[in-house]
């Protein structure tokens, strides 16, 4: 909401400054955004009169106009405006003149002619943007006057950001009452006026949809003159408020609609055909709106309707065909109440926001309608004349909002805000915001006035309190709390551990977009139903993430493309994973890695990172759990290289995949260079086992070692796993320490060798001990793999 | 005896010649072997008259002697050289980079999560996450903002269907944690929220950490507190702060709290633009309303929440002038990070 400072300090007119003002109600609540003079600094601007104007000798875009500017001798001025004509009055700045942007009028010649002065466009003044032609002032303004006296523009224009609870301050008379209880002043209420009834002409009106407009309150008037110009003193109050003239009729309209906050539509009589019905659209009705646009209507949308069909979207915007145009002679002018509910999210659904549907969806005082409809008929009589016939009321009180009598307590003061509010102070503040207050034991009895809708339990009323006492007049404390029961478990590894093990690694976090194009979803989890947004911000953010791999690339290629010959990057968050009728949402952990095992260095030839780089990271963060129930197998991903995919299993159950990006894939995003990739699904490995302690050996270890030779095609995770079922309970660590390949060897064989140790807790270690151990282990080998040994 | 002399003066020498370690071993084993031409010298005392023979003894062992101390100060000359020739042949140009002397880093909006979550770990708070499509229940419903009003406004939703969205806020994860336990609560949501919206200073997904604390006796004055504290904990700075009257749903009282503008001290500045605050973060006392869709004796427990934009609070904390920035995910910005 946009307003002057001096339409509101009519109404009431606090001993504050103009920051102080706006300091007081952002404080309380009602947010200043900007505050704006609604014109430049300038002196020495007048009211003046062209007297005559007549084509420059030597400039076609230039007139010699005799101006009037009240200084007994006319004064020749040169002007470029088209509009300049005689007759008209405009703003003349006289020699000596110093307009915004400190420009000095002095005496000038142009093309040889002598100019005493320039003659003002809006846009010099700094009173628009920009504008046409010179700024035309009415014709009965008086020549010589100050135009800043004239137009009053020791003003600002005060930009308000009201909260959605705040309908009650989208009117002048509203802030009035919110800057009045702030200062404990009473506000100057406009005088209501006797009724102007002169005609006894009425208009039928039914509401059909009476609980979505309780009050409908109608007037004729008739015989007005559109030709007569709105008065500056509006157009100008309309200007500071950010709205257009119109024409009288529009500028009335929404001139109550500044100043009371109950939005009006003025129909022209003469297009109206039978009488008004306020009732629901039915089914693909369709009406043109005031800009033109034809919309279809939806069953809930309310509408003014005549016999014809629909006239207006009630409390939204009027139609093209029903509404006032400059042949216009006869009015049917409304001021309604329409039920929040009703309008709330219509305008949108359309595509609109208007000042009015702004208002309804917040609230409508719903006493305001016959109050607003004097004014506005007073206002209209002034400016363009015509009589009024009597005030049309069709009225459905049981649908109006119920005004709650709400307890307050003074405990529950205290129990929120942390103190008490005097008493008086309590009555006081209320009493200002037009509650009715009745005192009882505990507290008082509170019925909140017709424009509060956001008063209706008791919590409302103490933030009123602690609003208007000031939110930083109220104390300030820690709480003291006791101690809840604990819920941290040792046994669940935090998320940032695992985050921290990929950072001391050298990988870089990043946070991507969960929504992201479906051309990577199909890429790279072609098997696995994607959810999508209904609305989405663009078709490259329009799919819910099925891997973080999605994320990953995108920046892998981003950074590719700048420069960047080495990426190590990891992300953790949800993936979106359907199954059937059930989304899932689950935390994930991925990473990617390309380029150099390390940066560039003087070391040498930096070597391309591999399968087992990336694996490397993988077993770290497993290693984390300190269980060894993790295991790694050959497997299948469609976004990854066939003959290098490890599904990572828990217990047998698959929790992630590592493995080299799919050359195809890898092609059609445009990446040179392998890409590594892994991701595990976060839940199953957080969970880790605690520590057992076991009694140390106090006897020496024994190291054996072996070489086998066995078929290429047998993993050495097969080997591993069967030498430590076979070695038995003495075994303390095995290693794997060469893999072999190539000369000396048969094809299609490799040679692997593994060193095995062995300690008992009682004794040392003996040949007879191991002998049998060694031979059982071979044996093992020999069955299962037909492997030989290597001498 | 001249012979002895000339012997000690021929042993000295080829001491003092013998330019390593090993040449010198040769040396002591050519005169004191066992074979020595020294040694020889004693086996000849045997030829001596009886009454010459001490005298001959002493003067032969005295040679010896002086030739052994020669022999050990040459010894350690010469080890000391060799030491010396070993180190300055592997000296080495310490300047040079070590190797993969590197960590990565955290992204800066995880790195202001850990920090606020680390600071409300302390006071006691809880980390708690839940869904990111959430249902509209969660998210708008039970936080007393039903269909028609105008607060959804507030909220451009990204929506599935009718009925399930992209949570708009981490406030849903509040009315889940009050709907299964029981008071007193004292959470923090951390995660990432959605709304519908992309400009300079809007980006569709951003981050949210939210709180809650309701307990038998919590008012707004705690509320004050906590925030206050916080606020000059994460900015490390005694910081000025303010709260002003606001609107949200589901809070009553509300409050938008500003902190003195950390790029200027409060001075004015582009980035508070010139008023000395800074928009910081939406609280206030839990709505009743919300305490019913969840159960909770609004008369019995009084609580209050709030909720603050990580990206933000790290924009003022390190001064990142564009949102946008962050989701670019450019190395060459994250590694500023580190």
């Amino acid at each position: 909401m946009r307003f002057s400072e001096k339409w509101l300090r009519e109404w009431v007119s606090p001993k504050l400054t103009t920051d102080e003002l706006v300091a007081q109600i952002t404080m309380a609540g009602l947010e200043v955004d900007s505050v704006e003079k609604v014109a430049g600094e300038f002196a020495g601007v007048v009211v003046a009169e062209i007297i005559s104007a007549e084509p420059h000798p030597d400039a076609s875009k230039l007139q010699v106009c005799i101006v009037d500017a009240g200084e007994g001798e006319p004064l020749q001025i040169v002007c470029g405006a088209a509009n300049a004509r005689p007759g008209i009055k405009v703003p003349c700045a006289k020699i000596g003149a110093v307009l915004p942007g400190d420009f000095k009028i002095k005496r000038a010649k142009l093309r040889g002619v002598e100019s005493f002065g320039m003659l003002c466009a809006e846009q010099e003044l700094c009173m628009a943007e920009s504008s046409d032609g010179l700024m035309e002032l009415p014709l009965d303004a008086p020549v010589g006057t100050n135009i800043r006296d004239y137009l009053a523009l020791d003003d600002a224009a005060i930009e308000v950001d009201l909260t959605p609870n705040r309908g009650d301050c989208l009117g002048i008379a509203g802030l009035a009452r919110e800057v009045g209880v702030l200062n404990s002043m009473d506000v100057t209420q406009m005088a209501q006026g006797e009724s102007r009834q002169t005609i006894p002409d009425t208009f039928p009106v039914a509401v059909e949809a009476k609980a979505q407009c309780p009050r409908y309150v109608g007037r004729v008037v008739r015989g007005v003159d559109l030709s007569r110009p709105t008065p500056v003193w509006m157009v100008e109050r309309l200007r500071r408020s950010g709205i257009r003239t119109i024409d009288p009729v529009v500028d009335v309209t929404n001139y109550v609609l500044l100043e009371l906050g109950q939005p009006m539509h003025a129909f022209d009589l003469n297009t109206l055909q039978g009488g008004i019905c306020v009732r629901l659209a039915g089914e693909g009705e369709k009406l043109t709106l005031l800009d033109g646009q034809e919309v279809t209507l939806t069953p809930d949308t309310l509408l003014i309707a005549d016999q014809s069909g629909p006239l207006a979207m009630a409390g939204v915007m009027g139609g093209e065909h029903s509404g006032v145009s400059p042949e216009t002679k006869d009015l049917f002018l409304e001021s309604a109440f329409f039920d929040p509910i009703a309008i709330a999210g219509k305008a949108r659904r359309y595509g609109l926001h208007t000042d009015s549907s702004h208002r309804f969806e917040r609230g409508v005082d719903f006493e305001l309608q016959h109050h607003a409809m004097e004014r506005a008929t007073a206002l209209l009589l002034e400016i363009v004349g015509g009589d009024a016939g009597p005030i049309i009321e069709v009225l459905s009180a049981e649908n109006l909002p119920h005004l709650p009598s709400i307890q307050l307590r003074r405990e529950r003061i205290k129990r929120i805000l942390g103190c008490d509010i005097p008493e008086i102070d309590v009555e006081n503040i209320l009493g200002r915001l037009g509650m009715d207050i009745v005192k009882t034991e505990q507290g008082w009895h509170i019925v909140p006035p017709s424009y509060r809708y956001d008063i209706r339990l008791e919590v409302d009323l103490i933030e009123e309190l602690g609003r208007i006492h000031g939110y930083n007049n109220l104390p300030t404390t820690l709480p003291i709390l006791e101690g809840l029961s604990p819920k941290r478990e040792e046994a669940l590894l935090p998320v940032s551990r695992f985050k921290q093990v990929l950072v001391d690694r050298d990988y870089q976090e990043v946070i991507t977009y969960s929504f992201v194009d479906k051309k990577y979803i199909e890429l790279l989890t072609p098997d696995q139903p994607s959810v999508a947004l209904a609305n989405p911000i663009s078709a490259d953010m329009s799919e819910m993430r099925t891997t973080l791999w999605a994320g990953l690339l995108k920046t892998a290629a981003y950074n590719i493309n700048r420069q960047q010959d080495r990426l190590r990057l990891f992300e953790s968050g949800l993936n979106f994973i359907k199954r059937g009728d059930d989304l899932q949402q689950i935390d994930h952990l991925g990473g990617l890695i390309y380029g150099g095992v390390t940066d560039e260095s003087w070391f040498g030839k930096v070597r391309p990172v591999d399968f087992y780089d990336i694996k490397g990271d993988v077993e770290a963060l497993l290693a984390l759990t300190g269980s060894d129930n993790f295991s790694f197998e050959p497997g299948e991903h469609k976004a990854l290289h066939p003959g290098q995919t490890a599904v990572i299993k828990r217990d047998g159950k698959t929790i992630g995949y590592v493995g080299a990006l799919h050359p195809s894939v890898q092609k059609t995003l445009d990446i040179s260079q392998k890409v590594y990739l892994f991701e595990l699904v976060l839940p199953e490995i957080r969970r880790r086992s605690l520590p057992q302690f076991k009694e140390l050996s106090k006897y020496p270890e024994v190291r054996r070692d072996f070489a086998v030779i066995v078929d290429e095609k047998i993993s050495a995770a097969a080997i591993l796993k069967n030498v430590r079922e076979t070695a038995g309970s003495l075994l303390t660590n095995l290693v794997l320490f060469d893999v072999y390949q190539g000369a000396n060897l048969e094809a299609g064989k490799k040679s692997i060798a593994f060193g095995i140790t062995l300690q008992d807790s009682a004794r040392t270690l003996q040949d007879e001990d191991i002998n049998p151990i060694v031979e059982r282990v071979v044996a093992s080998l020999k069955d299962t793999f037909n492997v030989t040994l290597r001498e | 005896m001249e012979n002895l002399q000339t012997l000690l003066e021929q042993a000295l020498a080829a001491v003092e010649h013998a330019d390593s370690v090993a040449g010198l071993d040769q040396v002591r084993v050519q005169y004191l072997g066992k074979k020595g031409e020294i040694t020889g010298q004693l086996k000849t005392l045997g030829k001596l008259a009886p009454e010459e023979r001490k005298a001959a003894g002493a003067q032969i062992n005295q040679v010896k002697e002086q030739v052994q101390d020669a022999i050990k100060t040459r010894q350690s000359f010469l080890e000391e050289q060799a030491l010396q020739q070993q180190l300055s042949s592997e000296a080495i140009d310490v300047t040079l980079a070590g190797r993969s002397g590197v960590v990565g880093g955290l992204h800066p909006v995880s790195r202001t999560m850990e920090r606020i979550e680390s600071f409300f770990s302390t006071m006691g708070f809880q980390v708690v996450e839940g869904p990111e499509i959430e249902d509209d229940f969660h998210n708008f419903e039970a936080l007393n903002i039903p269909g028609h009003h105008p607060a959804r406004a507030m909220h451009d939703t990204f929506y599935f269907d009718a009925t399930t969205l992209l949570r708009t806020h981490t406030s849903p994860v509040q009315i889940r944690t009050m709907e299964n336990s029981d008071a007193p609560y004292r959470i923090i949501c951390p995660g990432r929220v959605y709304r519908c919206d992309s400009d300079l200073t809007h980006t569709p997904m951003f981050h949210q950490v939210e709180g809650l604390l309701v307990d038998t006796d919590i008012t707004f004055a705690d509320l004050k507190g906590i925030l206050a504290e916080f606020l000059r904990d994460f900015f490390e700075k005694d910081l000025d702060v303010r709260f002003r009257p606001s609107y949200f749903p589901f809070t009553e009282p509300s409050a938008e709290m500003d902190i003195q503008c950390v790029m200027c001290d409060g001075h004015g500045c582009r980035v508070c633009s010139h008023t000395g605050w800074l928009e910081i973060l939406g609280c206030g006392m839990v709505h009743p309303k919300v305490f019913e869709h969840v159960n909770v004796d609004s008369e019995k427990y009084t609580g209050f929440a709030f909720g603050m934009g990580v990206e933000r609070l790290t924009m003022l904390r390190y001064g990142v002038n564009d949102l946008r920035l962050f989701f670019e995910n450019d190395l060459k910005f994250l590694r500023q990070f580190q």
